[in-house]
């Protein structure tokens, strides 16, 4: 019962959060309370005994995502006023998409095959069960290319993120290692001839 | 108690939340992302509401690399928005036809 109580609670705010985040004027309102909704997901997944994932969702998307998603809003100078105006001119489209996703889905929720499914009670794992433990397993044993590739997915995209914002500009001072090794004494030390001075003459 | 039509149900709400701000924000190249990553999320939500009430968990594992893959994507999408805006000076959809023909 207690369960039943807070997951009303929590799916109650990520609806009023995801509701806030695609009606607020403000990127940046938008984008808090969108944290807001990841963190109230977190909680339903923990009600779901899926901890490792929960805690991924905070510390990878609220912690990093959603602090780079802030940081560029906050960055750039964006005039949202113009932003809203063909409003309503899409609003029809949008309700007719939306009607139709939604009926498509209750045709779908609502088929006889599903129906115990559906109602089925959720069984606890044994106190000692560790989602973390049983996600390792399987990473490393069945998806370990899968694990691989997403790792090369995640240094494509550093790369990419890195060379898409990196600009030279002119003036600035550089080192170029190259350049820096490939230097000779000869080049830097010059030996110049000076016509020897009268003691006195140069020093004033 | 929790069944998994509560979930199922969530996620469809959050997910056609995310389509219809898709709608209404379709000029602010920030909110369409945010939104996507809010479909992301509903989805999500269905994967892990699945992988436990059928106590299998290959899909928490999916949810693992939609996860990474949705970081990647959020990094170079921004990316490629703050490149826009540097030459562009606007993220406004509409402004963006160069490659209109």
């Amino acid at each position: 019962m207690i369960e039943l109580i807070l997951f009303y609670i929590f799916a109650g705010v990520l609806l009023a959060a995801a509701i806030g985040v695609i009606s607020s004027r403000n990127p940046v309102h938008s984008a808090l309370l969108l944290v807001l909704a990841f963190f109230n997901s977190a909680v339903l997944w923990m009600l779901l005994e899926a901890e490792f994932l929960a805690l991924v969702l905070i510390l990878v998307y609220v912690g990093a995502v959603m602090v780079l998603f802030l940081f560029v809003v906050m960055m750039l100078d964006i005039n949202t006023a113009g932003m809203r105006r063909g409003f309503a001119r899409y609003l029809p489209l949008a309700l007719v998409v939306v009607a139709a996703i939604i009926v498509q889905l209750a045709l779908i929720f609502t088929m006889d095959e599903f129906s115990a499914q559906m109602l089925a009670d959720l069984e606890r794992y044994p106190a000692d069960y560790s989602n973390t433990a049983e996600l390792g397993r399987l990473l490393y044993t069945v998806y370990v290319y899968p694990f691989e590739i997403a790792a090369v997915i995640l240094l494509v995209a550093i790369i990419a993120a890195i060379s898409l914002t990196l600009r030279r500009r002119e003036g600035t001072k550089h080192q170029n290692i190259s350049r820096q090794v490939r230097t000779r004494s000869e080049d830097r030390l010059r030996l110049v001839d000076l016509p020897r001075q009268q003691r006195g003459e140069g020093d004033s | 108690m929790i069944t998994l039509a509560h979930f199922l149900v969530l996620g469809g709400i959050l997910f056609v939340l995310s389509v219809a701000g898709i709608f209404i924000n379709r000029r602010n190249v920030i909110l369409l992302l945010m939104c996507i990553e809010l479909m992301l999320l509903a989805v999500n939500m269905n994967f892990i509401a699945f992988s436990r009430f059928m106590a299998d968990m290959d899909g928490q594992v999916f949810v693992f690399f939609i996860l990474t893959v949705a970081a990647a994507e959020a990094a170079i999408g921004l990316a490629i928005l703050v490149t826009l805006f540097r030459n562009r000076n606007s993220i406004n959809v509409d402004d963006l036809d160069v490659m209109k023909g």
